[in-house]
């Protein structure tokens, strides 16, 4: 591959172990990917659920939820800020009301965000990778690894100081749609290298 | 065909040398210019809108010149005052400075044609065996490069006026938004030749590429014989060419396949006033005239500007749809191997449009989704449509994506399987009927179909038998609709990937939607409520089948019989130089 020089650097896969993937064998994980995050996927109660199938589910940093609580406490804390300043400076009672129903819902997405972030799950089979998402509304997407076309990095000032980024997943197919928060730093280089290696083998047309 | 773009530009340098598998004429692999009366027909809009303000300014004037009687209110009175209140024409006409306008105004033409005119010289395109590149722009140069074995499709479009003079122009499309290169304006026969090459080398037909590298050869010594005739003979074939151009109107384009599906005028137009449209008309007429009973009736005048409005639409949609043709090609190159019809599938050529005639050529491996689809309104006729997922390069504001989408305006029965057998050749003969009388048709007894659960019926009470997914070894079909009866198509090979969902009603009964993800367009591949198993099982095997059928699927150079010639390893093989480079570098460091 063209991009050899960086192979020698020891925090990421070898490309050998992407091209056994085409032998037959899955991807090594190393341990890098479940360093500090959590180990059970939390399911609907209801047995009519998707189920979570065989596999090792890979799952989010802790240190997301503390993330995600924050930047929504943060937003919570102006929100509030501003209706009490309405209130007191121009005596507005009726700021409560939106202000109200908007501080309501920040708080309800703040109480079920723990909950929501072990749901997120991503596995690496033999040909594809398997993103499974939500608990009301549950969500799976098979994406074949020939199918990416870029894997995309992201990280705010606040998830740079927890040491987690976003991998967005992208194909030709805006519906797709993997997006995988808070992975560690070195979780998120080791599978993007992983992923573009694996679909840099087995690259078909559109 | 004229040799007018055959001159090679000063901004080429002798280091761009022609490819050993290129084509003679315009694709071998030299910069070439585009039509000389491109700037005409680019900068026509420009001029239009500044005709329209010199006329719109000077309308007064203008009436008072052709029709002097209607002059009472127009004051010609010209004094001192005048002057400085501005209008130049007066000014002009008072201080006798005919010949400065005159050569003012001159001098502005001068310079508009010596900037066409550079516009024109600096816009040169360049095809070769990996790819189309455009180069535009005088002083902010772009460069466009659209890699061959991306190419989905060549587009050439004859608008009206520019088919008056038999130009046309040519857009390659490539595999994302606004992706497209364009080639405007070329004289129809070029970019016939153009687009047939195009063609022939994005198919990766070595055939093709060996007899064309030899006759290339030739062409280019035939050239460096006469260097000195090419200005006046160039200027000639112009002339010639346009002349030509203009008595046989370039409307018959070289040698067009028959069409394999013919659409009847007076079904085309019925079909298009059974639309749904057409129920809106209906409500808003019903509308007015209630509130002109109710009201006033000056409301029934609202009705004048909807009926004009709807008018339009009407024949619009009519006229893009007249003329339509569809029929199989072989310019990808399966005509020139022996036997090879058989086994390379072929290209598929488009024509439609009255006035401005498109005809786009869709190479096998670059439709990503089907349906058929049928309004009740149609269904007494026995009407179809058929519509498409495909990249069209398009901006996603572009208003024309919409035409890229129908493949058939509307149809019968025969000619929707005759269409769709065009669109997926690679559908096994025995399938066929699962896709026509059990997926269009159905449900019949024995469906193969798996249909959403009885228990889950009251979420599709009317479609519930009908609402159901088959999976065959290369394609996944999704059936769906009583009253607007539609069957989705996904080839396999070309599904990006495939998702399943379930909502907490969907829990309750057991039950889940699958979602096959295609590139973005008209065919919706979400398919609700199914037993969850039934929908897990279809998820795990549709996408193993989908990665065995990518994995085969070497669609992207359709003609190439010999995997191993893919444009994976000519690419590899071009970068080597540049990978050199950061390789080595390493190691040379102390």
């Amino acid at each position: 591959m063209t991009n050899s020089p960086e192979e020698t650097t020891p925090s990421r896969l070898t490309t050998t172990d992407a091209v056994d993937a085409s032998t037959g064998e899955p991807p090594v994980e190393p341990d890098v990917l479940d360093r500090d995050t959590y180990d059970a996927i939390r399911e609907p109660r209801s047995s009519g659920r998707l189920p979570l199938g065989d596999g090792t589910w890979h799952q989010l940093a802790r240190q997301y939820v503390w993330v995600q609580l924050i930047s929504t406490g943060v937003l919570a804390l102006i929100v509030l800020a501003a209706v009490l300043l309405v209130t007191f400076l121009s005596h507005q009672w009726w700021a409560w009301i939106p202000g109200g129903v908007f501080l309501g819902i920040l708080a309800w997405t703040m109480i079920i965000t723990p909950r929501q972030a072990r749901a997120y799950g991503y596995q690496l089979r033999r040909d594809d990778l398997v993103f499974r998402r939500g608990i009301l509304w549950q969500r799976v997407v098979a994406v074949p690894y020939g199918r990416m076309q870029l894997i995309d990095i992201t990280h705010g000032p606040l998830d740079r100081g927890f040491g987690i980024a976003q991998l967005k997943l992208v194909t030709a197919a805006a519906s797709t749609g993997v997006v995988i928060p808070g992975l560690k730093q070195e979780a998120a280089e080791l599978l993007r290298d992983t992923l573009v290696d694996v679909a840099e083998e087995r690259r078909t047309g559109l | 065909m004229s040799e007018f773009d055959h001159v090679p530009p000063p901004v080429a340098s002798g280091a761009l040398r022609a490819d050993a598998r290129a084509a003679p004429e315009l694709t071998d692999g030299e910069w070439h210019r585009l039509h000389p009366l491109t700037p005409l027909f680019r900068g026509g809009l420009f001029l239009v809108v500044i005709a329209g303000l010199v006329i719109a300014n000077l309308r007064d004037r203008l009436v008072f010149l052709f029709l002097p009687w209607l002059d009472e209110d127009i004051d010609v009175e010209i004094d001192g005052e005048e002057f400085r209140s501005g209008d130049p024409i007066d000014f002009i006409i008072a201080n006798n400075l005919y010949l400065v306008a005159g050569l003012v105004l001159l001098g502005i033409l001068l310079v508009l044609i010596g900037l066409f005119y550079l516009s024109w010289r600096f816009h040169t395109f360049r095809i070769t065996g990996d790819d189309v590149e455009v180069r535009s722009g005088v002083l902010f140069r772009t460069h466009r490069r659209a890699p061959l074995d991306r190419v989905q499709g060549v587009n050439l479009t004859r608008p009206m006026f520019a088919r008056l003079v038999g130009m046309a122009k040519l857009e390659v499309v490539g595999a994302g938004l606004d992706s497209n290169v364009k080639l405007e304006y070329l004289s129809t026969a070029n970019a016939e030749a153009v687009r047939a090459d195009i063609l022939r080398l994005a198919s990766g037909s070595r055939v093709v590429a060996a007899a064309r590298a030899d006759s290339a050869t030739l062409h280019s010594t035939e050239g460096a014989n006469a260097p000195g005739v090419s200005r006046r003979s160039a200027a000639a074939s112009v002339v010639s060419a346009g002349l030509t151009g203009l008595i046989s109107g370039a409307e018959e384009p070289v040698s067009e396949p028959e069409s394999v599906v013919h659409i009847p005028i007076g079904r085309l137009v019925a079909s298009r006033l059974l639309s749904t449209s057409t129920l809106w008309l209906i409500a808003i007429v019903v509308a007015i005239i209630v509130g002109s009973i109710a009201g006033t009736p000056w409301v029934l005048f609202t009705l004048i500007p909807a009926l004009i409005g709807f008018g339009a639409y009407w024949v619009r949609t009519i006229t893009r749809s007249l003329r339509y043709s569809i029929a199989p090609t072989s310019s990808g190159g399966a005509r020139e191997q022996p036997g090879g019809l058989g086994r390379s599938p072929s290209t598929i050529r488009i024509t439609f449009g009255l006035f401005t005639t498109i005809t786009e050529i869709l190479p096998p491996g670059r439709v990503h989704a089907v349906e058929i689809s049928q309004s009740i309104l149609w269904r007494p006729a026995g009407w179809w449509e058929i519509t498409v997922n495909r990249l069209s390069g398009r901006g996603l504001a572009d208003g024309t994506n919409d035409q890229f989408t129908t493949v058939l305006p509307v149809g019968t029965r025969a000619d929707v399987e005759r269409v769709l057998r065009l669109l997926l050749p690679g559908l096994p003969e025995n399938e066929w009927p699962l896709v026509f009388e059990h997926g269009i048709l159905g449900p019949k007894p024995e469906d193969p179909y798996t249909n959403t659960p009885r228990r889950a019926r009251l979420l599709r009470p009317l479609s519930w038998k009908r609402n159901g997914f088959l999976l065959l070894p290369d394609a996944l079909l999704m059936r769906r609709g009583a009253i607007w009866r539609k069957l989705a198509i996904f080839p396999l090979a070309r599904l990006q990937s495939i998702g399943i969902e379930q909502g907490p009603l969907d829990r309750a009964l057991s039950v889940a939607s699958i979602r096959a993800h295609t590139i973005t367009g008209r065919v919706n591949g979400r398919l609700a409520i199914l037993d969850r198993d039934a929908a897990l099982g279809v998820f795990e095997d549709a996408e193993a089948a989908a990665v065995t059928a990518a994995s085969s699927d070497h669609s992207h150079r359709w003609a190439d019989e010999d995997p191993e010639a893919s444009p994976d390893a000519v690419s590899v093989s071009v970068e080597n130089p540049t990978a050199a480079v950061p390789v080595d570098g390493p190691e040379q460091r102390p």
